[in-house]
């Protein structure tokens, strides 16, 4: 027995693995089946859309915005279009202010089934990947209704959205909205006292406090751990602040404590979307300025001078003034922002997200530090991250 | 945040290297020194409360100097004061402290400006390449990197790429690029 | 002389085909795709896994997490520069016979993204079967896909892969 050395295995996870929700590398030092230290490789899908959007127009990045967040594609826009609105000093009239804080709103809540979803389907609890995603068809099924497509929609615009919401909308939001309380009981009903999942989430990948104030996490890590941060109350914007609603927090810090906030969440954002639908004011969807916004369609064929600033727009596109702009705004995994710099052109001069899920993912050596391995899988759940916004 | 009291707060600790704050659509933004910048995160740590980084960034300004603009955006875990330091530096040999020491969180951002545009941050513990490959040559979002665009195939001519087929149309005022220039700090 | 009833029996009872039939048929119902979403179109492939759609009742039961025990690669999202020597990597550790989804614009010719970062189609790297298009495509679009890649196994011939 004395000639027996103790070294640490060093394990490679990913990028091509089942269980780390994209491709995300981890290298391991595990000593047997303890983590000792986590070292986390991005990268793997780094797509250059920062350098992209410097040579495409305000209205064309729309489309590459989608694709950062992309199963929260309203979220993202919304972020954009509020440092572009911010810097253009462009009014966003009722009627698309409350038809934007909807779309977010159920936008959150089918993210946070994708969330709900993966992360049962890596405990192996299949049949609520499969819950979870039937409820989220309902979600993309409006999305299809409203913008034409199921993902990336491209919906809203400088001002405004694109176009109003169709008649058949109504009802159908109204039908999804009705069942997300019965849902959501459902699903709390199957995991909360779920021995399998409690086992295996309930003082898992613990994050204290301090470590993620330091770290920069935001959005359900942050309030997982106790610390009461939702931009949505804090710095109010694109009329959030004419909403009641409540920011769900829990002290734990650990998995289940992320959970649990994310299941609130669903049940606040749906509070939120209900208080837009009923009262959805009355009014244009976008901005009246013909500098800024396409004009109607219909209005194509009658004047000349819409059919000029058609041109322009759609060609040249708009040119805000120097400077730049940063706007705060609560993505489904946190704070998302835009820092965009204009140089005077029709294109900007520098676009960079804030991604949540970057500055969530630096936690993730610290949750799972001499942890079993096990916990790796959770704890990546848990934080829930989107590659697509880790690397941009 | 309010910006009245800042600099009162911060210039006990931070004598020269700053400018006066000014709210800027809705951000507070100060200009600093490359020099003092460590000492003005400590003291907006400490004595603003400002305890999280938001974002860091940077932004190339080519062709105006200072060539490159590092954006710290400060915040607060619990409440809502926010500033926004800047800090310009030149293109030859760019480095800055690491914000490492102050802001745990800093750390992958700080990777990414290196990746990204080739500032080296002094004092980092693992100063590496995060985004793109590690033996990748090349700093890609720099100004005068190319977008390194792939035109389509076709037989006998080469057509446009994307870039050149969107046009391009340069500011209508003698504003220029790169934004304001900051006034003399000090 | 007519038939007798023992021929009638075994006319009703017995299937007579060739080997490749055989093979290729089995080979298509039941093509098991090695989990590689990367990005958007990772999750409209799992919408495609998922319920509504549901990929299985066209064969592909599971996705499985490792290469060596698939047979198909369906290439959903944008394939970095980072990504691209490993999305080879798991293509050679994949047995023969094997099939390639391009599933997606960013796949298929690099989509939206003409840029550094990002591979101009996937089929750089590892031959293409069949390329969806879309951005992201819809379920049914990489359903149809899979039956277009389906009647190209069909034809396909024992003895080794066709192309």
């Amino acid at each position: 027995m004395n000639g027996l050395s103790r070294e640490t295995l060093t394990l490679n996870m990913g990028p091509q693995h089942p269980s780390t929700h994209g491709v995300l590398r981890l290298v391991l030092e595990l000593e047997g089946e303890t983590v000792r230290k986590c070292l986390p490789v991005i990268g793997y899908l780094h797509t250059g859309i920062e350098k992209q959007m410097e040579t495409r127009t305000y209205l064309q990045n729309v489309t590459l915005v989608d694709r950062i967040e992309y199963v929260a594609s309203y979220l993202e826009e919304m972020a954009f279009y509020q440092a572009v609105e911010r810097l253009m000093d462009v009014e966003v009239p009722p009627r698309a202010r409350y038809i934007r804080v909807l779309m977010c709103e159920l936008n959150r809540i089918a993210s946070h089934l994708v969330y709900l979803g993966s992360a049962c389907l890596d405990l192996n609890l299949s049949s609520i990947f499969m819950y979870c995603f039937a409820d989220r068809e309902r979600f993309l099924d409006l999305s299809e209704m409203v913008s034409g497509q199921r993902m990336m929609p491209g919906y809203l615009r400088i001002g405004g959205v694109a176009a109003d919401l169709p008649a058949e909308f109504f009802s159908a939001a109204r039908a999804f909205l009705d069942d997300i309380p019965r849902r959501v009981d459902e699903y709390e009903r199957l995991l909360n006292d779920n021995l399998i999942w409690r086992e295996r989430t309930q003082g898992i990948a613990p994050l204290a406090r301090e470590d993620a104030i330091a770290l920069g996490a935001t959005g359900p890590v942050l309030r997982g751990s106790g610390v009461a941060h939702d931009i949505r109350k804090l710095l109010p914007y694109g009329g959030y602040e004419e909403f009641v609603f409540d920011v769900p927090t829990e002290p734990a810090g650990d998995a289940y404590a992320r959970y649990r906030v994310r299941m609130e969440e669903m049940r606040q954002s749906r509070g939120i979307a209900q208080q837009a639908l009923e009262g959805l004011p009355d009014g244009p969807v976008i901005t009246a300025d013909p500098k800024v916004a396409l004009p109607p369609r219909s209005d194509l064929a009658r004047s000349m001078e819409a059919v000029i600033h058609q041109f322009k727009l759609v060609s040249e596109g708009v040119h805000p003034p120097v400077g730049d702009s940063y706007v705060a705004t609560e993505s489904a995994r946190g704070e998302k922002g835009y820092f965009v710099v204009s140089d005077g052109s029709n294109r900007p001069a520098r676009v960079h997200v804030r991604a949540p899920s970057f500055y969530n993912l630096q936690t993730l050596p610290v949750m799972v530090e001499n942890r079993p391995l096990a916990d790796v899988v959770v704890a990546i759940a848990s934080i829930d991250i989107i590659l697509g916004d880790v690397d941009r | 945040m309010d910006i009245a009291p800042i600099l009162d707060r911060l210039r006990p600790h931070v004598p020269w290297g700053l400018t006066t704050p000014k709210q800027e659509r809705g951000r507070a933004i100060l200009f600093a020194s490359a020099g003092v910048l460590i000492e003005v995160l400590q003291a907006a740590r400490r004595h603003l409360a400002l305890d999280s980084l938001v974002d860091l960034t940077c932004w190339d300004r080519l062709p105006a100097a200072p060539r490159y603009e590092v954006v710290y955006l400060l915040g607060q875990a619990a409440g809502a004061d926010r500033l926004t330091v800047k800090v310009q530096i030149e293109d030859e040999r760019p480095r800055l402290s690491t914000a490492t020491g102050i802001y745990a969180g800093a750390a992958w951002p700080e990777r990414e400006v290196f990746d990204m545009f080739g500032i080296v941050f002094e004092g980092h513990p693992d100063l590496r390449r995060i985004l793109m490959p590690e033996e990748w040559e090349g700093h890609p979002l720099r100004r005068d990197y190319a977008l390194t665009e792939e035109a389509v195939e076709f037989k006998g001519h080469t057509p446009k790429v994307p870039s050149e087929i969107i046009p391009f149309f340069p500011p209508r005022s003698a504003a220029g690029s790169g934004g304001d220039p900051p006034p003399v700090p000090g | 002389m007519g038939m007798t009833a023992a021929d009638r029996d075994l006319e009703r009872n017995v299937l007579t085909t060739t080997v490749d039939r055989m093979v290729s048929w089995a080979r298509k119902s039941s093509l098991w795709p090695v989990q590689f979403g990367l990005a958007c179109c990772a999750i409209e492939m799992m919408c495609t896994a998922a319920s509504r759609f549901d990929i299985a009742r066209f064969g592909s039961e599971l996705f499985r997490a490792s290469p060596r025990q698939s047979d198909l690669m369906i290439v959903a999202g944008r394939v970095s520069q980072k990504m691209a020597p490993i999305l080879r990597h798991i293509y050679d550790q994949m047995l023969d016979p094997k099939w390639v989804i391009a599933m997606g614009d960013c796949a298929s010719t690099g989509g939206l993204y003409n840029n550094y970062a990002v591979v101009q189609g996937v089929d750089k790297i590892v031959p293409v079967d069949v390329y969806v298009a879309g951005c992201p495509p819809r379920p049914e679009a990489l359903l149809d896909g899979l039956r277009l890649l389906q009647e190209k196994v069909a034809q396909g011939s024992f003895a080794g892969r066709t192309s």
